[in-house]
This record gives structure tokens, sequence and C-alpha cells, in this order.
């Protein structure tokens, strides 16, 4: 910005002279800055009535999801350490590299609370960072849900290409995050009886049907170099593959659960339960466990106490802040709009 | 055209004894750049031959000039420069560069997308205003003046074709094409008159007669003088104007400068917590990535690589700079420009700023300082033109011992009127009532607010007597000497003397309205004007000037006919400030000598005879009373001369004024001197400098909002304090500290002598201040140009200082424009606190653009203050509305709009960090690229912009009442580091709550009756849903003002995200990618991301809530307790309450209006007691 000599100025003066008509603001409510207004002011009223409706409202909800969560029956049986033989124990990754070696692996437990299908069943890795960034951006959407796509595999060195006889076939589905997929299986047993695992429909419906083709077959997948997770049906178009539509939603944290499958029928109490369990998933490598994991669920999901916990705790917070300012009110009161506290009223003398 | 005849007879440069003689060059304050015999300058023009410059190797510039900033090819490269010296617009820069590789955690386009967007918008607003600049400059290069051909023939070419050499003819009331030396004018002696209103802002017009040094300058108008021919020899950028107009300095608010400082410090967490998260990724990959096989650590990018540790933690660290970026608010600074433009347009678009007499609607030049508005300390001003309307007023006189004029001042209305509701407040019983001034002058219905004091309602309710005059500059109200009733008067002889003076004392030309004829004047100043408007409503109409004569038509004579009397001129001791007083010698028709003098009274008093001074003690009482009242008074004397005494006395006359030499002005005021002795007191004139409209209320509330007013002029030292009591700045029982040097001290003594009487001064009046026990006493500081000169520098500016900051008032009187400048910038810097200029002439330029905020007074001819100002109003009375309206608001809402923006990406920035330690510090985003462009540019945007526009705390009438809630900006209470860490801490504890309760809610467990358990997408989702919702109900809680605009930004923010992630979803998985349904299939049916979405907006605001409820109810501010008494309606239920305490709302003041009407009052109310004492019910001459 500059000062203009007064000869511009001297312009701007006829101008306004010749418009001196039109200069004149117009009057609307928006312009003058007096549109109607809600001016809400917290008086004490307000606010105990605002906390008190915040608690009762909280109270009781936390109460619903905490007793939600209690309905919730849980097992929970972590089989890294117990899984491996004990001529292994100190060697756990030779272990579970070593192809030639059994890796079938018992595990019995009795049910405590009557569970009432379905009865979901989840693998549980922990220490495993399906987060990191080199991990998540390892895949190809493009190529999971259409055939004509399958060479669109540049997000997923180093698992994109294989050399077939001197040439780069690529991989499907590429990309670091199938290519490790989970590969441990249960066969699950109640009073020696086979319970039957249900694995369809454990996926997302959109993905299913949408992100991942029926026309798309896996292709060159885990057929030389590092053999990271499971193999795949090559017969089975991906859309089918709902094991591996599962592992490929990325889970947010290190330690996460995913659907393995349901079990239609009721377990009751003293049950006794008999997994079979191939161990095939190295997590020994890295300092991961593996859990297999049985639950009901409600209407907030799986058991989940935090919730509740935490409403019952903000609504009791706001129950107290209600108490503590309808105690304050009532033992200091100031009458509202009291002029006496304005500031030139209490340190007389202005404000300076 | 008889007119010009007449006047172009008179030779008129005889008139002037002094006036003519001064050398322009010492009003000019330093050596004149153009005098040819300066050293080592010189400019050859070939006169009448301008091509010969563009041939020669002269190179003199066209006559075009141009100010804009950018041309259409430097536009560009300019304006990105411009927008990239800020800090965070090159960090973004940097970081949208490096969005292309694959170090960066976000895709190229979320980086570079809200990048553009901001800058382009910044770079379209300068767009707009330089082309603004554009347009006026090619209407004035356009501007047509009359040029020399040949042979006499002038055509019209326009300015920006004006070359050096050319000869111009420039007519009466235009501007100057060019600096020009001026050839001839319409008068024979070449004299013309020149207002340089633009130049200088002083509105007396200048004389200007043939002389080589005397250069026409640019930009300055031709007056009272029909043409003048000129030769251009300085043009366009050369021109003086042009080489004087300096860049004025880009200004920034405190409130943005300390904005930047809250920037730097999110930059130094921004590097805090990249290094902290580089030092965790570092040891991540170095001990635990070689043994995470599914991330094939064999075959792995450089930037992950384990082996290449140091590369990939420097790589990593770029990221994390990048990643955590969003605790830099990228649209903060762009909000803040829509938000300031919206509140400039709203100032612009103030109807009550708008002033219906010139046309003139408020203008906010620059939005930069829209806030600084609310928080300003001190304002500077100007005088002429600014507070006063440089219009004279004759209200009064005294002649022969009494007092005429029944017409009360502005400043008696306003103490009647307190007064009165004074009274009727405190019910001080029925005997106050026969008071005289309340029975008289105030309907008690008229008064309902007794604190506020409107002088238009009291005028108004004193029906039609009492409206202003009708007559321009004639105000008098008097039966007694009206219409000829003066010739019953006893004292009827003097009278008529006094008459005469008026009519015949002076340097005025009459300009008979050949229509009505009735003379109107061109008078040098506006109180001569003033007087000859009196001398002609009482009958004696000066109707004709010849070279030697005056010549008065008299009405009311003795023999009851319209008579003219001609006035010889015998010799006329023009007014200067030095000598205070001007004189004519005249022979009357009778062949009397008589000399006429008017004057200081402080002059006249001294020089009067033993016997002339027979109504002194009266006339003293009248004066005192006139100037107590605020107008400016001068006294009138005369004196007879026989034939000897004169022509003894006007040869040493005549032989000073033909002498030669240096000393001949001194000989000329040594004989006038002699001359204006022994005289005979008649009177004293009272004239009311009329203020602007509405000046003495605006200083008022402007005082009672805590503000402090010092008044920078260049007028007199007597002029400026009659101004200072008109406006209320000063007043009777005020303690005045005048800081003067004797004149002849300055030529005589040493500069250490000086310098040390000056600092003796400022150290004993600083010492009588703190002496001062009366806790009501006021101090006026009063200080000239002179003084000021020692007193600012280095060495005792601090002195000075110290003070004036002790006065209550202060006023500068004489100072050049380079000192206002000067005196500004040691209040600013000084005290460290927000100043205001205001101003209206050029040559307040100076101190407009060294002030934190400069305002010119627009509307009037010159604009140049208004060119360099940052608000331009119309008049010093919207200066009010301008601080404690839209100040007090600009201010708030400004501070709460960066705090709030702060919190927001604080809240937002930090849960990104949060999350990295889950991820191994990878880099990897638990949100969806989109959801991050949008969180600043969509989602978060509108609700703080509709705060920053339209957030009021109470309403701007109650602004109004409550002057005092102004303080709140001065003592920053909304923008102190308190209050800023304050949010910032909130904003911190969001972002905890957010992230801790959605990871562990959605932890591992199902969160679906299905079965389903929570992927990146969803807890991402749910995530940001929790931000929106908490960041938005945050907003609505620090709101206090909803209007639908505030409802429809607020909760249609949240209701567009709900939307985003609706559409998002829907769109093909090409585009959504994870996002793909996530809101129908995967998040909308689970009850937990509602429950938990309720649960962490709530558990976010509740501390917050708890804050400011509790903040209310136990400790509440001052703006809480009257939006409390407004909205139970208080103020209407019970007014008494509501006026008292508006009243007390106001700063304890020691100057302006109601302080002036309290000491007044006070001192009716001792009065009155003691009339009462003594039983008497006459009432006082002088209040009836």
């Amino acid at each position: 910005m500059s000062t203009d000599p007064s000869s511009s100025s001297a312009a701007a003066a006829e101008e306004i002279s010749n418009k001196r008509k039109s200069k004149k603001p117009k009057y609307s409510r928006f312009t003058q800055q007096e549109l109607p207004a809600w001016q809400p002011i917290l008086t004490p009223r307000w606010v105990i009535a605002i906390f008190t409706l915040i608690a009762l409202i909280f109270i009781p909800v936390g109460l619903a999801a905490f007793s939600a969560s209690q309905r919730v029956v849980e097992v929970e049986f972590e089989y890294d350490s117990t899984c491996i033989p004990d001529s292994y124990k100190d060697n756990a990754t030779a272990y579970i590299k070593d192809d030639t070696t059994n890796k079938t692996c018992t595990q019995k437990f009795i049910i405590n609370s009557r569970m009432q299908a379905p009865i979901f069943v989840y693998y549980q890795l922990d220490n495993f960072y399906q987060n990191h960034r080199r991990y998540v951006k390892s895949r190809s959407d493009e190529q999971l849900r259409t055939p004509d796509k399958e060479n669109d595999v540049s997000s997923c060195s180093p698992e994109d290409y294989v050399i077939i006889n001197n040439k780069s076939e690529p991989i499907v589905p590429c990309g670091l995050i199938a290519w490790s997929l989970f590969n441990d299986t249960y066969k699950i047993q109640n009073n020696d009886k086979d319970l039957a695992i249900n694995k369809t429909n454990i996926a997302w419906a959109s993905d299913r049907n949408t992100k991942f083709g029926a026309d798309v077959y896996p292709k060159n997948f885990q057929i030389s170099g590092l053999i990271g997770g499971a193999k795949l049906d090559p017969n089975l178009p991906l859309s089918e593959q709902e094991d591996l539509i599962v592992w490929m939603r990325t889970a947010a944290l290190p330690k996460f659960r995913k659907l393995y499958g349901r079990i239609e029928t009721d377990l009751e109490v003293e049950d006794e339960i008999v997994v079979l369990i191939e161990n095939n998933y190295n997590t020994y490598e890295f300092g991961g466990k593996k859990s297999l994991v049985l639950s009901t669920t409600t209407w907030i999901g799986g058991r989940n106490n935090f919730l509740g916990i935490a409403y019952v705790v903000i609504g009791s917070i706001s129950l107290l802040l209600a108490l503590g300012f309808l105690l304050l009110y009532i033992l200091k009161p100031r009458p509202l709009g009291d002029p006496s506290y304005l500031s030139w009223n209490k340190n007389p003398g202005g404000l300076r | 055209m008889t007119k010009g005849r007449i006047r172009a007879r008179i030779r008129r440069s005889h008139l002037y004894t002094f006036g003519c003689i001064r050398p322009s060059t010492t009003e000019e304050g330093g050596p004149n750049p153009l005098q040819l015999h300066g050293p080592g300058y010189s400019r050859t023009v070939y006169c009448n031959q301008p091509l010969i410059h563009e041939k020669k190797s002269l190179f003199y510039c066209k006559n075009n000039i141009s100010t804009t900033k950018y041309n259409v090819l430097t536009f560009l490269p300019k304006a990105l420069f411009e927008q990239f010296r800020r800090v965070a617009n090159i960090y973004f820069l940097l970081a949208a560069c490096l969005s292309a590789s694959p170090i960066s955690p976000f895709s190229p386009l979320s980086m570079i997308a809200p990048l553009a967007f901001v800058v382009g918008l910044s770079m379209a607003k300068e767009a707009l205003e330089d082309s603004r600049r554009f347009l006026q400059d090619v209407k004035v290069n356009n501007r047509k003046v009359s040029v020399h051909k040949s042979n006499g023939e002038f055509v019209p070419k326009s300015w920006q074709r004006v070359m050096v050499g050319d000869v111009v003819r420039v007519e009466k009331d235009q501007f100057f094409p060019a600096d020009l030396l001026l050839l001839s004018s319409s008068y024979e002696d070449g004299i013309c008159y020149v207002e340089t209103m633009n130049l200088d802002g002083e509105t007396n017009l200048k004389v200007y007669p043939l002389d080589p040094s005397q250069i026409l300058l640019r930009d300055s108008k031709l007056r009272n003088t029909d043409y003048v021919y000129g030769v251009v020899i300085f043009t366009g950028h050369d021109s003086k104007v042009m080489q004087n107009s300096t860049k004025s300095p880009s200004k920034r608010s405190t409130i943005e400068k300390k904005m930047d400082h809250i920037i730097y410090t999110l930059f130094t967490v921004l590097i805090l917590i990249s290094f902290i998260s580089s030092i965790g990724f570092v040891v991540k990959t170095r001990f635990q990535v070689p043994k995470w096989w599914y991330l094939r650590p064999d075959n792995i990018e450089y930037q992950y690589d384990p082996k290449k540790i140091m590369l990939a933690g420097m790589s990593h660290l770029i990221t994390a700079l990048i990643l955590y970026g969003y605790l830099i608010p990228i649209s903060l600074y762009v909000s803040i420009e829509i938000v300031k433009v919206l509140q400039a347009s709203f100032i612009n678009q103030d109807i009550q700023m708008y002033d219906e007499e010139t046309g003139t609607p408020a203008d906010a030049r620059t939005s930069n300082l829209n806030e600084e508005l609310g928080q300003v300390d001190t304002i500077l001003s100007d005088k002429t033109g600014t507070l006063t309307c440089n219009q004279m007023d004759f209200l009064k006189c005294s002649i022969a011992g009494t007092s005429y004029g029944v017409r009360s001042s502005e400043v008696e209305l306003a103490a009647a009127k307190q007064m009165a509701s004074d009274m009727e407040e405190q019910d001080m019983g029925s005997d106050l009532s026969n008071f005289p001034l309340i029975k008289g002058s105030v309907p008690q219905e008229n008064v309902r607010r007794a604190g506020e004091i409107e002088l238009e309602t009291v005028i108004t309710s004193k029906g039609d007597a009492d409206k202003r005059p009708a007559i321009k500059g004639f105000g008098f109200e008097d039966s007694r000497l009206m219409n000829g009733n003066w010739l019953k008067d006893r004292n009827v002889d003097v009278i008529l003397l006094f008459f005469r003076i008026l009519s015949v004392c002076h340097t005025a030309i009459p300009e008979v309205n050949e229509e009505t004829g009735v003379c109107t004047y061109e008078a040098e100043s506006p109180d001569e004007g003033a007087f000859l408007v009196a001398a002609r409503e009482f009958g004696f109409e000066f109707c004709r000037r010849t070279q030697s004569t005056v010549v008065v038509r008299e009405k009311f004579s003795a023999s009851g006919e319209v008579v003219e009397r001609e006035y010889r001129i015998l010799n006329l001791l023009d007014f200067t400030s030095k000598r205070k007083r001007m004189s004519v010698i005249v022979r009357d028709e009778e062949g009397n000598i008589i000399l006429f003098c008017k004057g200081a009274d402080s002059i006249i008093f001294d020089r009067l005879s033993e016997n002339g001074k027979m109504y002194l003690e009266a006339t003293t009482r009248h004066l005192n009373e006139y100037g107590e009242n605020g107008l400016r008074t001068l006294a009138l004397a005369y004196k007879r001369l026989n034939e000897q005494e004169y022509t003894e006395w006007n040869n040493e006359f005549q032989k000073a004024r033909t002498s030669v030499g240096t000393d001949r002005e001194a000989m000329l005021e040594e004989v006038s001197d002699l001359m204006e002795r022994e005289l005979i007191l008649v009177g004293a004139t009272a004239v009311e400098d009329k203020l602007q409209k509405g000046v003495p209320q605006c200083i008022d509330k402007l005082a009672q909002a805590g503000l402090k007013i010092w008044v920078l002029t260049g007028d007199k030292m007597e002029t400026a304090i009659n101004i200072g009591f008109a406006c209320s700045l000063l007043r009777q029982g005020m303690k005045q500290i005048c800081i003067t040097l004797d004149s002849n001290a300055v030529t005589n003594d040493r500069l250490e002598v000086v310098k040390g009487n000056i600092l003796n001064q400022i150290t004993n009046a600083s010492q009588m201040i703190k002496m001062e026990k009366d806790p009501h006493a006021a101090f006026a500081l009063i200080i000239d140009g002179k003084t000021l000169t020692y007193a600012l520098e280095d060495d005792m500016k601090h002195q000075f200082l110290g003070l004036a900051v002790d006065c209550a008032s202060v006023i500068c009187c004489r100072v050049s424009p380079k000192q206002k400048a000067l005196v500004t910038r040691l209040v600013k810097e000084g005290t460290g606190k927000t100043t205001l200029a205001i101003g209206d002439g050029a040559n307040d330029v100076g101190m407009i653009q060294e002030a934190d905020i400069g305002v010119g007074i627009s509307g009037v001819e010159g604009m140049q203050a208004v060119m360099a100002s940052d608000f331009a109003i119309a008049q010093f009375r919207f200066l009010e509305r301008l601080l404690v309206i839209h100040g007090h608001w600009c201010y708030k809402r400004i501070a709460q709009m960066i705090c709030y923006f702060f919190y927001k990406n604080i809240a937002f920035g930090l849960t990104i960090f949060y999350f990295e330690a889950f991820a191994g510090f990878s880099g990897q985003s638990v949100y969806d690229d989109w959801y991050m462009i949008l969180f600043n540019v969509v989602l978060t945007s509108l609700p703080v912009i509709s705060l920053g526009v339209f957030e009021q705390d109470v309403p701007s009438e109650v602004c109004l009442q409550f002057p005092a809630l102004y303080q709140q900006g001065p003592r920053n209470l909304f923008f102190d580091w308190y209050r800023i860490l304050g949010w910032m801490g909130n904003g911190l504890y969001s972002s905890l709550i957010i992230f801790f309760l959605v990871i562990i809610i959605f932890y591992d467990q199902a969160f679906r009756i299905n079965g389903q358990t929570a992927d990146m997408a969803a807890v991402g989702t749910t995530m940001f849903t929790c931000i929106i919702c908490a960041v938005n109900c945050q907003i609505a809680l620090t709101m206090s003002h909803f209007t639908w605009i505030q409802h429809l930004f607020v909760w249609g923010s949240i209701g567009t995200w709900y939307l985003f992630l609706l559409i998002y979803g829907v769109l093909p998985p090409k585009y959504s990618k994870t996002a793909y349904q996530i809101l129908i299939e995967v998040l909308a049916p689970a009850p937990i991301y509602w429950t938990a979405t309720v649960l962490v907006t709530i558990a976010c605001v509740l501390p917050y809530l708890a804050h400011i409820s509790f903040q209310r109810c136990f400790n509440p501010m001052d703006h809480h307790i009257i939006q409390e008494i407004k909205y139970y309606k208080k103020d209407i239920e019970d007014q008494h309450m509501w006026t008292r305490e508006s009243s007390k709302a106001r700063q304890e003041t020691k100057i302006g209006f109601t302080a002036r009407v309290e000491a007044k009052i006070r001192h009716l109310k001792g009065r009155l007691q003691k009339k009462q004492s003594a039983l008497v019910g006459v009432s006082s001459p002088t209040y009836t």
C-alpha cells in the first residue's frame, strides 16, 4: 500500500460527489448486524439442568452397556507357546519354519458359562503391525477387483511379480498383506463331536460383492521365493476367499482379532471343548502372540466393559458437577444480573 | 464579470504589511529542494519548448503517475513472493513439493489442494485491491488542463501528456497538474491564492506573488484567482508531492504479531514430536523390524531399511514433519483474511457511520487492523478539520461591560441538561427546581437518561427558537442588539464603534451575490468571516473594497436611512502569530484618523491607556466566562489619532517599510508596536469554533471507555487551548502545565541552557503531580512545537513521556507534520500501547502512518490523509462507533477465533501423533486422506468463520451504553497467554480423550452384533466423527450469539460430515477405497459407533462447560452481567438501576464532557448554597 498523491485522491473526491447518492449503505438487518439471534445464557439453573440431564442419560446408558457387556461370554486362550513341542521350546522359529515338523496341536478347555449361538471364533494376534505404513500400502485394490488390472501391482513391491520361465508374471493377489495371510486352522470338538465352524459370511458383504472380484482368481500366489502365509485355492474366486478378505481389512492396532468363523450351536456349561490347531503361522520370529477366542455378542458387540464404565463415570462426574454447582449456588448465591458484580462496582476507582 | 474586474484593479500585495514579505521557504520548515541556489542542484527547463526535453539528454519523466504495487507481468512472481514470506506458507509449500516422493505420508492432492486454495484466495484479494488503485491512477492521469500550443492558443490536454516546459493555464478552483513556476495571474501584480490543503492540511489560503522561487505545487488548488499561467518544471514522480509520498508501512495488529509467536510455539512442538517419533521409529526399525518378516525386511525401501538406519531416520523425520503438519492450521491465515474482509464490509456498511452531508460511508481501507481497533489506548488527534469544522459562529459579545448574546454554547447546554437530570435523580427538593438554569432551558420530560449527553435532544426540545443559526457563521441572538434596537441603548456610541471595528478591521474581500444583493466574504480566516457576517447582520454591511478604501453600508444610522460610509485605509498592520493582533488605521468621512485594533485579550489589555480601562473589569469577567464556555475570544479596541501624530508615525513606518535588509521585519514590528498603544477597550467577541457534530459527546464516550486523547495541532497555542476547552479536553479548575520557551531564549542562549530549562520545567511539573493530594485533581499538559523539538530528543523524551502520561489531557500546538509523527512514535514505543492517529490533511499523513492505526477523515476535499489511512470515516464522532462497537467486537471475534483455531488443530494433529506410537512410528495415518483435506477446508472452517464474523457478546447499543466494556480490549483479557495456553490445554485434553477413548472402545473385540471387528478404516472414521462433533460442539459453547447463520454452519458442518461420509461411501471403491460403504454398511448399524461419538463428544466439552459455568456463576465478567441484565429484561423493569449502572460504567474520567459538566455542577451547587443561605432569589446575570 502506498500513499497516493492527492491528485488521485482528488479524483476520488470528484467521484464521491458524483456517486453521492449511491454510496449510502442499504439497510438490512444483516448488514447492520441486527439479525435476530438466540443468545443463551448459562444461568445456574441451566448449568444444573444440563449436568443433571447428562447424568440422567449417561448413567442408564452406561449401565445398559455394562450389563450387555457382562452378558457376553468370552473364552480366550493363547496357544503360541503351548503348541511348541518341548524339544523346540528354545527354537520355536526353527520349528515353525520347518516344513517337516508336525504342526498339529490339541488344546482343551471347559466352558464355564453357557454360550448361546452364534458363537464367533476369532484368531487374535499380538505385536503384529498390520498398520505399518509399508504394510498398509502394499496391496492393489484394482487388481483384486477386476481381472483386467492384474498387472496393476506397482504398490505391491516386493510381492509384485514372480519370475516364471524368465518372464515376470504378476502375483494375484499381490502385496505383503495377502502374502502374509494367516494360516493357522482350527477344528473344534465338543464332547468329542465335531462342531461345525461356519466360515461363510464372515467378511463384509460390500467386500465380497464389490471389492473382491468374482472373476478374479489367485495366480502365481505363494509359488516361489519366500513363502509368507497361507496359500489360496487357485480355483476359487477371490470373492469367495473370505479368510483373505477378512485379513485384507488391516487392523488399526498391533493387537487385533479377526473373525475365523461361527459356531451355530449353543455350548453348555461343563462342555469340554477340544481344539485341534494347525500351528503354521510364524509369530515366533517377531515375538507375537496367538490366541483363539470364542465369544458371543450383544448389541454392543463383544465384551467391552469399558464403554459402560466410561458412560457411568462421565455421568457420575456430571452428577457431581450438578450437585457441586447446586451446593455452591445455595451457599454462595449470586443474583442474576446483579450489577454489584460489575467490575467497576467491585473495585471502585475504575478499571485501571 | 464585473466582480473580476474590480478585483483585478486592486494591487492586493499592498494590503499586506507582513504577509507578502515573508519568504515562503520559512513555512516549509526546511531547505526547499527546489531552490535553484541550493548547493549541488539545478534543473534546466526550456520554457515553452517541451519537445527539447525529450531530445536532449535531460530525460525528465512523464507526468503520468502510477501508484500500483504490481503490473500484469510482475503480479504473479511478486504476489507469490509476498505469500511465501509467511513461515507457515513456506512450510506448506515444502510439504507440497515433497508430496510426490515416497517420503510423504499423504497423497500429493491432499497437500497441494489446500495450499493452492489458500494462496489463490489471498492473491485474488491482492489483485482486487491493486486494480482499484490502478483505476484511480487512470482517472487522475486523464484529467484535463489547458496547455499552450502556439500563438497564445491553449488546447486541453490530459495530465499525463503534460511535459516539462509546457506553459499551462490553470483556472479558478482547479488543481495544478504538476509543479509550476508562476508566470502571471489574473491580478495585475501577479499574485495568486493557493489552497494547499492537500499538501499540508492548512485551510488558510496562501498568497504567492510572482517570484522565481515560488513554485505552485502539484495538487494544490487555485483559489480566489481567476486564472494563472505557469510553466511546468517538475512532472509526474519528480513533483514534490510524489517525492514526499512515502510508502506507508504495512501494519499488523498486536494480535497477529502474538499469533506469530503461537505459530512458532506450535512449530517447536511440531519439531519436538517429529523428533520423538523419529527416535521411536529408529529404535523400532533398528531392533524390531528385522524380525518382522511380514514386512520383508530383506527387500525393503530405503525409508524403512533397518540396515541404512541413518537415512531411514532422516527421511522419517521429514515424513513426520509433514504428517504432524495438521498442528499448524493452514487455513488460519486465509480464514482470518476472509473474516477480516467480512468484518470490514460490516464497517463499510454501517449505516450509522454514513455521513449524509458529504455522502460518505465509513471505509475500512485495510482489513488487517480490525481487531486492533478494540485495543486502542491513546488517540492522537489533529484539530482543524477533525475536531472542528474550521467554521466559526459569532455567538456572544461584550460591549462596554455588558454581555450580549443569549444563545448558549454547546458546553452550557450540556451542563444545563446534566444538572437537570442529576437533580431529578437525587430528588433534591423543590427549592432547587427554582434554579434558573433548569427552568428555562431543559424541560424535565426530555431528560430521561441522566448519563447521556445528547445535545441534539436538548436543542430540539427547546423548540424553533433555538435552532442552529440559519446564517452560516452567525449564531448570535439578543434582541437588545438586533434590528437596530441597540440605538436605544445607553452605550450607543460604544456599540457603534464596536460594529465599526468589526466591519472595517480585516483583510477580506466581499463578493456580492447578484441575485439577492447580499454580500458574502472571502476571508483569510474563518474568524474574520464570522465577524463580517455578524457585522452585516447587525446592520454594518461591508460591501466594497477598493485599492485604498473600505465601504460599509450602515442600515441603522442616526438619520434612519441606509447610508454608505467610506473609510480610507491608511495603513494595515496585519495579523501574524507573533503579534497576535491586527490593526487598521483609517480616515473616516469626517476626516478623523482612527486606529481599529483586534487581538488576543492578553495582548490588548497590556496596551490599554489609563482611560481606556473603563470596561476592563467587566470585560475580563465576561472573557473568562466565554472561555469557560468554550468560546474563542478576541478583544476589540480603538484609538483616535490626530493628524500630526499620525504623520510622524507614518513617516517612520514608511521608512521601515522601504528599508532593505535583514532587520526590516523587526523594524516594521517595532514601528507597528509604537502605534498600537494607548488603546481604548471597546469590548470583546466570543466566537464558537464550531466543533464538528458530536465531537464533545464522542470525546466524552471515548474518555469513559478509558482512552487517552492527545491533540496535536499546527495551530497557535491560544486556539489550541480554546479548542481544548470546547471539546472538553480542558476545563476550568484543571491545572494547566504549559511547557514553553521564551522566544528570545532560543536565539540567545546556548543549546544546553535551553534544554536545561525545558528539563527543569518537566521535572518540576512531574514533581507537582506527585505531590498532588486531591484525587480529583486533573492536569493538562500544553506544549508547543519549538519546545517539543527539544523534548523529543533522546535524552529528554522519556521524562517528557512520563509527564505526559500522568496528565489527563495533552495538547501539542504548533507542531510540524514531522513532529506529529515523532510524538506518535514516542507514545507508541514509549508506552508500548496501541495508538490511533486521526487526521484529515496531508500534514497528518506522517502521524497516520506512524500510529498503529491511522484514521483519515474522508468527505473533505483533501484525500491524502485518507489515502494514507487504514480506516476512513467522514466525521470524528464516528470514531466512537468504530472503536467501541466494531473494535470491541472485532477484537473479541478475532481473539476467540484464533484461540479456537489452535485448539482444533491441536486436538486433531495430536491424535495423528498418538496413533504413530501404535503403528511402529511408520508414518501411517489412521485417517483417510480425504478426511484430512476436508478437516481444515470444509468441516471446521465455516463455524469458526461465522464466529469471527457474527459473534456479539453484547448488542451494539449496550456497547455504547457501557463504554467501559471496551477496556476488555486494551487490557487484552481475551488473548493473553493464560487464555491461549488454556485453549491449547483444552486441545491437548480433547486429543487425548478422543484418541484413547475410541482406541479402547474399539480395541480388539467385535463391535457389531454380527461379530465383525473394527479395522483401521472403521476406527479412523469413528475417531474423525468424534473430532468433528467435539470441535463443533466446542465452538457452539464458545459462541454466545446464534443467528440462523451460526446454527446453519455449526450444525451444518456436522451434518456435512455425515453427508460426505455417505456420498464418499457410495462412490465406487476405486475412489472411496477403504471407506467404501463405511457408513451405511459398517458404522451406522453399530450402536457402539453412536454411543462412542456421544460419549467422546461430551467427555471432550465437559471440562470447558464446567469451566465457563463456574466462571459465569462465581466469577462473572462484565459482559456476563450485562447479558444477564438484558436477558431478564431487568433494564426495562428497573430503569433506574440500568441508568445508574450505565453511567457508572464509565471510566473515572478527568477529561471529557462528563467530567467538565460535573466540575461545573460542583461549582454551581456551591454557588447555590451560598445563595440559599443568603435567602436571595435573584439569579446570577451570567446564567440568564
